[in-house]
Parts: C-alpha cells; structure tokens; sequence
C-alpha cells in the first residue's frame, strides 16, 4: 500500500512539475458575511461565547426549535410515501396551502386560477427564479432594491443579470423609515420599474412602514405603474399573526397590483435546512397565469429539474390538517412572543445601565432583527472582547438573545457604545 | 385621495395589465411531458417508458429498505434539528460522496486535493459545475455527445457555457462511433471541456470498453482537454459500484483535474429528495480549498444552502456497514431486474419474428434502451398502444415487467411493419 502510494505520489509529481492545476489563479472568495459569522462563532472556544449573527430561531435555552406541528408531520411522513421526482412545478398540493397563506382563504385570485406558482427552493430560490424570468422576459428592465436589505438580495439578481438600482429606505439618524426619501425615489423612478419590497419584518433592519404608509406606496406605485415583488420570509414570524404580517401585500392586492411573491418556510415553520419556498406570479387571467407558470418551470429544469419533496411535504401535511395548522399558528405566536419579550429584555436591560443614547428602536422594529445602530468597530470590539458573534452592520439576530445572555448582551454593548 | 382611481396610464403598462401579458407558454419539457401526458390517458394497458425511474416487477415506485431504515433513525432521533446546512452542504455526506465515486484509496482523496459540495441531485450539480466553469476556466466551450440527456444543452447553456458536439451514437450499429468521437475530440480546440457520461449513457446505453476509455483518456490529456464526468447511475449500470466508477477512476489516476457530477436519485430511489453532489479534482490541496470558497459564490445566490433531509439519508447509509452492504444487494437486485428485461424483451421480439436485429436491447446497459424507432413508430405505438416514451425512441426498461413485455412487444413488432 505504502509502496503503491509512494509510485503515485511519484507520478502525481512529475505531473505537477510539467502540468500546473487549471485553477491555480482562482482567488480565495471572500466568506459569506452572514453565514460566515457563524462559522467564526463555532470555532470560537470561549464559554461566554453568544451567537446573534445568523436569523435562525432559538428558544430561551440557546437551544434550535423543531416544532411540534413539524415532528407530528414527519411520524406521518416516514415510512408511508414514496420518493418520486415531483413535478417542475413541485407538489401541488403545497402551493396550495401556501398561496392561501399568502393572499387569503378566500382570495379570488386563487379560485380564479389566475395565480402563477412554483415551489421554490425556500426564499432564495424563489427570488432567484423571478430574476431569471424578469431577465428573460423584461430584459431592459432594472431592480429597485432597498437600502439596507438582505446581503444576499444583490447577489441573486446580479447572478441573474439584472441591474441593479437603489432606493431610500432605513433612516440612521431616527433607527427608523426614511419614508419621504423613500416615496421620493418612487416617484421619480421611470415608469414601470421594478420594485424589491420586504412584505414585513424587514431584514435586517426590522424598520416596517405603517398600515397607512403602505397605503401611501400602494397608490405612488399604480401611478407609476411600477411592479412590486413581495419577499415574504416572516410570515407569522413578526407580529405572530400571519393575516396582520401579510397586510402589505393585501393592500397591494384590493388596488389591483400584479405582484410577484417569494415565500418562505425556513423562519415559521422552522424548516430552514428543508428549504421549502413558493414562487408567484399574479396574472392577468387563468390563460397568462399557465404560460407564466410553464416559463417559470422552464428556469427551474436547467437548475435542479425539480425541487425536495420532504419539506413539501411537511408544509402540505401540516396546513393541510386543521389541527397541526392550528398547532402551528399557536407555535408560531410562541416564537414571535418569545421575540418580542426579548426586545423588551434588552432595551430595558440598557436603560437600567444607564446608557445615554436611544434604545427605544429595539422595540419600535419587528421581526428577528434589530438595527443596533453600532458601527462595524463596535461589533469588531463586541466580537474580539466579548465573543459576541453578530453582522458588521450592528445587525443583532433577536432571536438569539435569550434571559440567559441578555445581561451579558446589554453590558457588552454598552460598552462599546457608551464613549459614543 | 381615492386609491383606487385609476390615473392615466403610463405608456409601459397600462392599468391593471400584467407586464407578462406578452408572454406564450413554454412547450412541455420533453421527458418530464411524457408522465404527464400518461397521466391523462385513461386507459387500463397504459405503459410509462418515458421518465428514468425505477419501478418493480409490479410497476410500482420503490422505497429500498436501507432507506426506510435510515429514515426511521432520522425521524426518531429527536437530537436533531433542521438547521441550514452549510453552503457546501453536509460535511459527512460530501467525504462520503468523493470517496464513493473515487474509491475509498484514491490518494486524491488522501491528499485532500478533491472539493465536494452537496447539491441538487444531478442537474443541480452539473448546473453549480457549469457555473463555476463560466466564471473560472480559461475555456467556455463544452463539448457534448450526440445524442445526450435532453437537460443536458440548458443547463450548461443557462449557466454561460457554449455547447458544441461530439459524435457519440452510430445509428447503423446501434453502438459506438467511436472514429468519430476520436475525430471530434481531437480536433477541439486545447482545454476544451468535454462532458462524459460515467456509465449507462443516457439515452442511448451504449458505453465505451475499458480499452476505449483508455484511449479516450490518452486523447484528452494529450490535448488537455477538461473532463466533467455525469454519474447519474453508479452501481445501476452493472450492478457494481466499483465498476461503474472505473473511467472517473482512470482519470483521476493519472494526477490529473476533472469534475464529476453524481446522483443519488436512482441507485439510493433518493428522486424527489433531491441529492447529489460535485466533485473537483485539484492538482494540489489549496487549490482545492480556494476552488470550494469560489463555488460557495455560485450556490448562495442560487438557492443559498442545499436541503438536509436526502443527504442525511445517503450519509446514514453511507457510514454504516452493514447498511451499506445491504444497499449493494438491493443495488444489485435492481440492476439485475433490469438486465432481465432487456433479456425478456429481446427473446420476445425474436420469438416474434419481429423485422430487425434486435441485439442492442442485450448489448446497451443502464436504465435506458435506444430502440432505434423512429418518432412516427413512437407515436403510433402512443396511439394505437397507450405506451409513452420520449420521441427518440428511448426506452426505461426499469418500466417494463414481465407482465408488460408482451403487451410492448406487440407494440413495437406493429410500429416496425405498419409504420415506415
């Protein structure tokens, strides 16, 4: 063996002298900055070590959630069903329900089949599937995309080749809706453009417009003809009442928008590693909503075929059964409760050390995420003297700050901001 | 302010229309329009020979019982969670993978020159490869063979590569023209990459000898020409995992740098779950290491973190002895019916004096027959037979039975007198 390997190696050197690797000038990519947070926490020794990077829910023991409706899904799942490609569009079934979460039990839109829709894979499949077909089908078009939003936001459409412009959206000075700039850059966008809009619980932010204020961008919108796409990845997650967190897009719906939708599973029904998502397309009627859903399967043939069935399946079983989906929305309540307290926790936990600056954003935003407002210094210092692991941005993931660690939370950061 | 008013339209969209109004429905996809179209006939002899999927002597979808095992242990962990995997995808389940496919001595392996990610089943790893490829390598053309999957033109098209061809099939002998892909290959222009299907060519089941795909390697390095390997059926060709894999093993042998593209779908009956994974072989350790941060980037933006649960399944299955054992004799069992069939198949046609020679059926290998009929001959055997197959001829034997063979013989000896 020794001896084979000594042969090989021998060859694999002569190889190299007279053939170099074809990869020898591929970069060493920059790390993720939101997934790479938590490889950094993980490999972090220290025992005070708090982890509130990555938007995952934790309950107040630190601890991952799988919920109840969840387990009881897979115990039916197991064992009964086959595992069968699903259609490009994926399972029926699931779409389904998931559009009913989306636009109403009772929307028309569903019963008059005007609804074009694909599982997707989680949030980010779908949003990368629309940018494809917006490239392929409105290839002058441009991306209108908030400041801040999701990092990964720019790299989908850029990946699908649309450009990308900017709107106001976050204001630093009040840690809250910069809304005149906002409707501004509304306004004076060309005709017709294409709108990213975080339906509720906005990342990383958690700054939401007001019911009112919706209305307000609803009405500029029809005026301008924009087009809004929705992503919706906190249902359920933010106020713990899907209906209220799905008001945007409602309103959106009675003004007679066409908008497009990326739904997500991964934060409310836990299922973050199933990557279960739906992709929708309003249309102008059943016949456009059968060709858009064809084009849109066409774009998801080249890149996966189709998608996982388990995770559908999960979604499926749960909403179908009324029972497990009304277990659902109570463990959902639950989450976002536990979140809301957090919040709480923590601002009052800064007041009581007798900081100087406003904390009352900490509870104005909503969602798994607070904008602290520190600077990318404060969180190297948070990081490097206190093994608090969260984004440069002074994105705090809420949901990871439990009665544990929110003393040891509110001290750091405190510290670090108190000269400021 | 009414905020239903409708104000006067802008030139790009008038009010309420969609900006996909313009948009006409995509044909059915090929393959995948096969099942659906079977799905709708009514008929009670109805046969589905279209989409490559297992099926038993009953014609039912399987579920191998190493999986139901593996999946038991899942379900009834409750240590576990449904955390996002990593980008690459999970750890055990990617080593497990290089090692499947590359032997578990491939010194590759043992000098950590290979990078695996986890992806989506076959399609998804082709398509994150093909990527990569665009971005990275210094050639953008890839060669394909004639004929190929029908997936195969789009994914690598989509993901910026530009497809030319290689002669592969040789219709007068219904196996392979050899000369021509010699021919073909030697005159690609250097670095070229060339797409090679492992085993069990897909449709048509022809497979170069050993000593051919000695003489294929030779050719390619000598012109540097970049491999990328499809192993879609690994141990469902001859019922042997190790000789499956022996042209990716020759390659990589050599000290040289390919890709492979593997699939679990089939010989796990893993389909809908999704599961499989890319392979790149480097010439040295950190380029491997930089290779994988470079393939992080294309799969955030695409779907950000594959999905958990069939990969948890194959790496069960994958660590455990005696479950892996078992794996290779329903393996083997599998690839053994479907060597049958072709067996059946052909004495029933000879037994019926049907026109031809019929010897393909026997000398092919995999899940596929390429009968030679033409599409005329497969539409009529649509009509008058209610049996679905692709308009290329191509046949899933793993869709046949002993049942079934005789309803297709019919079938097949009434295309070949009645239809030209």
């Amino acid at each position: 063996m020794a001896l084979r390997r000594i042969i090989l190696g021998q060859v694999g050197r002569v190889g190299e002298r007279s053939v170099s690797s074809w990869w020898r000038n591929v970069q060493p990519a920059a790390k993720d900055p939101i997934l790479g947070v938590t490889e950094a926490f993980l490999a972090d020794p220290s025992p005070d070590k708090v982890n509130v990077g990555v938007g995952a829910y934790r309950d107040d023991n630190g601890k991952p959630v799988v919920l109840e409706c969840v387990r009881e899904a897979e115990r039916r799942i197991a064992g009964n069903l086959n595992m069968e490609y699903l259609p490009m569009g994926g399972s029926a079934k699931m779409v389904e329900e998931t559009l009913r979460l989306a636009y109403g039990e009772n929307s028309d839109l569903i019963k008059d089949k005007r609804i074009a829709a694909i599982q997707s894979l989680s949030g980010t499949g779908a949003c990368r599937i629309f940018a494809e077909f917006q490239r392929r089908f409105c290839p002058d078009s441009q991306i209108y995309i908030p400041v801040p939003t999701w990092a990964n936001h720019h790299n989908v459409w850029r990946d699908a080749h649309v450009p990308q412009r900017t709107f106001h959206y976050y204001h630093p000075e009040s840690r809250g809706l910069d809304f005149a700039s906002m409707m501004d850059d509304i306004k004076s966008a060309p005709n017709g453009s294409f709108f990213l809009l975080h339906a509720c619980a906005h990342n990383p932010t958690g700054v939401d417009p007001s019911e009112e204020q919706w209305r307000e961008i609803s009405y500029q919108f029809k005026v301008k003809g924009h087009f809004p796409f929705f992503d919706m990845a906190y249902q359920g997650f933010a106020s713990g009442d899907p209906e209220r967190d799905a008001k945007s897009i409602r309103i959106f719906l009675e003004d007679g928008h066409l908008i497009g939708c990326a739904q997500s599973f991964a934060k409310n029904m836990g299922l973050y590693g199933q990557r279960v998502g739906c992709l929708s397309v309003v249309c102008g009627d059943e016949k456009e909503a059968v060709a858009v859903k064809s084009q849109l399967q066409q774009l998801a043939r080249p890149m996966y075929s189709n998608p996982p069935t388990h995770g559908a399946l999960i979604v499926s079983t749960v909403l179908g059964d009324p029972n497990l989906k009304k277990l659902w929305l109570k463990e959902v309540k639950g989450m976002a409760e536990r979140i809301i307290g957090a919040r709480i926790a923590l601002r009052q936990n800064l007041e009581k050390l007798g900081s100087s600056l406003s904390w009352k954003h900490i509870t104005n935003q909503i969602g798994m995420f607070c904008y602290s407002g520190l600077t990318p210094e404060q969180v190297d210092r948070l990081t490097n003297e206190f093994h608090i692991y969260m984004t440069r941005n002074g994105r705090i993931s809420m949901a990871g700050v439990t009665t544990g660690n929110v003393g040891y939370l509110a001290n750091a950061i405190h510290e670090v901001s108190k000269s400021a | 302010m009414e905020s239903n008013t409708v104000v006067s339209a802008s030139p790009t969209s008038a009010a309420g229309s969609s900006v996909f109004a313009h948009i006409v429905q995509a044909p059915e996809d090929p393959i995948l329009g096969v099942t659906v179209a079977y799905n709708k006939d009514p008929s009670p002899v109805k046969l589905n020979l279209g989409v490559g999927a297992y099926r038993t002597e009953e014609g039912k979808p399987l579920v191998l019982n190493v999986v139901r095992q593996a999946e038991q242990l899942l379900v009834n962990d409750s240590s576990r969670v449904k955390e996002y995997l990593p980008i690459v995808g999970l750890a055990d389940f990617n080593k497990l993978s290089a090692k499947l496919i590359l032997g578990a001595d491939s010194p590759a392996v043992q000098d950590n020159r290979v990078t695996t990610v986890q992806c989506l089943s076959g399609t998804g790893s082709l398509r994150v490869g093909a990527e990569f490829l665009a971005r990275h390598y210094h050639e953008r053309t890839i060669y394909i063979p004639v004929p190929t999957w029908g997936n195969h033109p789009k994914v690598f098209t989509l993901a910026g590569l530009s497809v030319k061809s290689y002669r592969y099939y040789d219709p007068t002998t219904r196996g392979l023209n050899f000369q021509g892909l010699l021919e073909d290959l030697q005159s690609a222009p250097s670095g070229a990459i060339v797409l090679l299907h492992a085993c069990a060519h897909n449709p048509t089941g022809v497979d170069p000898t050993p000593q051919q795909w000695e003489q294929i390697r030779q050719l390619m390095r000598s012109k540097a020409l970049l491999p990328l390997f499809d192993s879609a059926y690994q141990g469902f060709a001859s019922g042997s995992l190790d000789a499956d894999a022996q042209s990716v093993r020759m390659f990589v042998a050599d000290g040289g740098e390919c890709l492979v593209a593997q699939s679990y779908a089939k010989n796990m009956g893993l389909y809908g779950e999704r599961v499989g994974a890319l392979s790149i072989v480097c010439r040295a350790a950190d380029v491997a290491g930089r290779v994988e941060s470079q393939l992080k980037l294309v799969i955030r933006p695409m779907y950000s973190n594959p999905p958990i649960h069939g990969a948890s399944i194959v790496a069960t299955i994958l660590k455990d002895r005696n479950m892996f054992h078992e794996w290779t004799l329903e393996l083997k069992a599998m690839a053994d019916r479907i060597i049958s069939m072709r067996q059946q198949l052909f004495d029933a046609l000879r037994a019926r004096g049907t026109p031809g020679d019929w010897s393909h059926i026997i000398k092919q290998i995999g899940m596929f027959t390429f009968t030679g009929l033409n599409s005329e001959q497969v539409t009529f055997m649509r009509k008058e037979y209610h049996i679905y197959m692709t308009s290329d001829g191509r046949i899933s034997m793993a869709g046949l039975s002993s049942r079934t063979v005789p309803h297709l013989t019919d079938a097949i000896h009434a295309a070949v007198t009645k239809v030209a």
